[in-house]
């Protein structure tokens, strides 16, 4: 009886409840992010080969240093950029028009930012054959639809080109990723005090110079998380290459999440692909931190 | 002010054109993969496409429910194998996550921050990074190919995300119902239990629901960690089969929709929780 009811007074004390509270949780984190984390430093220092049995020894720097003088490796970090650059701006800016526009009033509108969503519920699985399927060679819908309008001679391979395949994955992904961009916006446009256009339009402002000198400063920042939020998802890329293209043709659509997955579940290079695992996190790692910043949190967690 | 008038019904159907071309340009390609599935395969091969179907062709459907072998009994066991990852790391993911979200809001201790900070780190950290060492894990323990595998890989991005959510919806409950209930002498366990969970069922349906959609919507985990039809879901099912030559449009057309519909489904109905959702677990601090 005693020592239950010594007990009961440590449950009252909030650090010993803390850590109760938090160690189912604490237990997948670390098993599931800390520890691999861990693991994967360690094998990137490693030539680990699952083909081999006798690898797995420890050779310093190389695979680092093979990393960078590899060209294939610049040219997925090329592509990576010229997809998150394409992607993050069109997804943003089209987030920021089409929320601007579904903030007006009109009927239906609860309809309209509902069917928004779709996108984004979608399976990424789903997104990919939807659109291999739409720009088939042979059966696919965008082929018959531009010949019997007549801008098609004859059936093209799309997804065989370099230039139209990457531009489809381009494309599947900002289909995909604006709703998030579109919803975000609108919350923020809601959070805009509506005094403020009031005070405008007794000052004589218009529509544009509204826009101007309070919309867009008010959402500032919310872009700017939207901007380091989505480059982040860019790096991330994979499902849809891999569905779509896998990485070709003549590798036109490897990005580099799609470069570590061929080398390392592919020619079972687990050495190497911790490696270039390592260099993808120290970039999200980065990017992480303004992300964080630009959420201020962090800062405000003990308050 | 007649100017002014027309000046707003220009306006206005300058907005219902806006929506119209913003609504058919995501309505249109999913409405194909639907008319795809419901089609048949010669009329879908005919050239010139005929867009509307003359038949309604369900056998694809019906045959995901009975079907014994073949693609669609693979179908059928993937479907299953989702529900049953998805519901579990859902479940776990809630029960896990609102404690430790509990403890962020309301307890003070040590590395408080430092911890919070991670489990941030941990949602953006990209999956290629942690499954290269839990394949490795996994194929030690023997986990491989089994659906235990597949939930506490999800467990990695759903878990971060309900703390994340949870963390802005406790915020919102005030601390002075937590000090009548323990004037009223409630233990601080008693608290959490009969007052906090209790009035937070809103923030755990809408924590749940998304943390539902994204576990059933992984994909590049369960590619990695399931390579036999006993374990594969549904995303990894249709992939396999949306990438073989000579491929049936229309039974992949079909697995498609039939694998959208639970998170669109979701999704539309709760609307609000998934705006809450969205916004929270990005902006909000």
């Amino acid at each position: 009886m005693k020592s239950f009811k010594i007990n009961s007074q440590l449950f009252e004390r909030e650090s010993v409840l803390a850590i109760i509270l938090l160690i189912p949780a604490l237990v997948v984190i670390f098993g599931v992010l800390i520890f691999p984390l861990g693991t994967s430093l360690a094998l990137s220092f490693t030539d680990l080969k699952l083909t081999n049995p006798d690898s797995g020894g420890f050779i310093g720097f190389r695979n680092f240093v093979e990393a960078l003088k590899n060209p294939l490796f610049w040219s997925s970090i090329g592509r990576t950029t010229i997809f998150g650059v394409s992607t993050v701006l069109t997804e943003v800016f089209l987030g920021v028009a089409i929320a601007l526009l579904l903030n007006q009033k009109f009927k239906g509108r609860g309809f309209a930012r509902g069917v928004v969503i779709l996108p984004w519920a979608l399976p990424y699985v789903v997104n990919g054959i939807m659109w291999k399927w739409i720009f088939d060679a042979n059966y696919g819908a965008f082929n018959a639809f531009l010949s019997q309008i007549g801008f098609l001679e004859t059936y093209r391979i799309w997804l065989g080109e370099p230039i139209s395949a990457f531009a489809i994955v381009v494309f599947a992904n900002i289909w995909k990723e604006t709703p998030v961009a579109v919803i975000l916006v609108i919350a923020a446009l809601q959070s805009i005090p509506h005094e403020l256009y009031e005070a405008a339009s007794i000052d004589g402002a218009r529509s544009f110079r509204k826009f101007r000198s309070i919309t867009f400063p008010m959402l500032k920042p919310i872009i700017t998380t939207l901007v380091i939020i989505k480059t982040i998802w860019a790096l991330k890329e994979f499902d849809l290459i891999y569905i779509i293209t896998k990485g070709g043709p003549a590798n036109s659509t490897n990005m580099f999440s799609y470069y570590i997955y061929q080398n390392t579940f592919k020619f079972l290079n687990f050495g190497y692909g911790s490696a270039l695992a390592y260099l993808l996190t120290l970039l999200t790692i980065i990017l992480a931190y303004f992300y964080m910043r630009s959420l201020k949190v962090g800062i405000d967690v003990e308050s | 002010m007649v100017a002014m008038k027309m000046n707003r019904k220009f306006r206005q159907s300058f907005v219902y054109i806006g929506v119209l071309i913003v609504l058919a340009s995501i309505v249109v390609p999913f409405l194909w993969l639907v008319i795809s599935s419901v089609s048949t395969r010669i009329q879908l091969t005919t050239v010139p496409l005929k867009w509307v179907p003359e038949v309604l062709n369900l056998k694809n459907y019906q045959e995901m429910l009975v079907a014994e072998t073949g693609v669609n009994a693979s179908l059928k066991i993937g479907l299953r194998n989702s529900v049953v990852v998805a519901v579990s790391a859902t479940l776990f993911c809630l029960f896990a996550g609102s404690l430790a979200a509990y403890a962020f809001t309301r307890l003070r201790f040590r590395g408080k921050n430092v911890l919070f900070s991670f489990i941030l780190l941990s949602q953006v950290m990209p999956m290629i990074v942690l499954i290269i060492p839990i394949y490795i894990i996994m194929n030690r323990l023997g986990l491989l190919n089994t659906l235990l595998s597949l939930v506490l890989a999800d467990c990695a991005f759903v878990l971060p995300l309900v703390i994340w959510l949870m963390r802005s919806y406790f915020s919102s409950i005030p601390w002075s119902l937590e000090e009548m209930a323990r004037i009223d002498g409630c233990s601080r366990f008693g608290t959490i239990f009969r007052i906090i969970l209790p009035l937070s069922k809103p923030g755990l349906a809408a924590s749940g629901i998304f943390a539902f959609i994204i576990a059933w919507n992984e994909f590049f985990s369960a590619l990695i960690l399931s390579s036999t039809t006993r374990s594969k879901t549904i995303s990894v099912v249709i992939s396999e089969y949306s990438s073989k030559v000579g491929v049936d449009y229309v039974a992949m057309a079909a697995a498609g929709v039939v694998a959208s519909i639970p998170p669109v489904l979701l999704a539309i109905v709760f609307q609000r929780y998934i705006v809450q959702g969205l916004t929270a677990g990005s902006v909000k601090g």
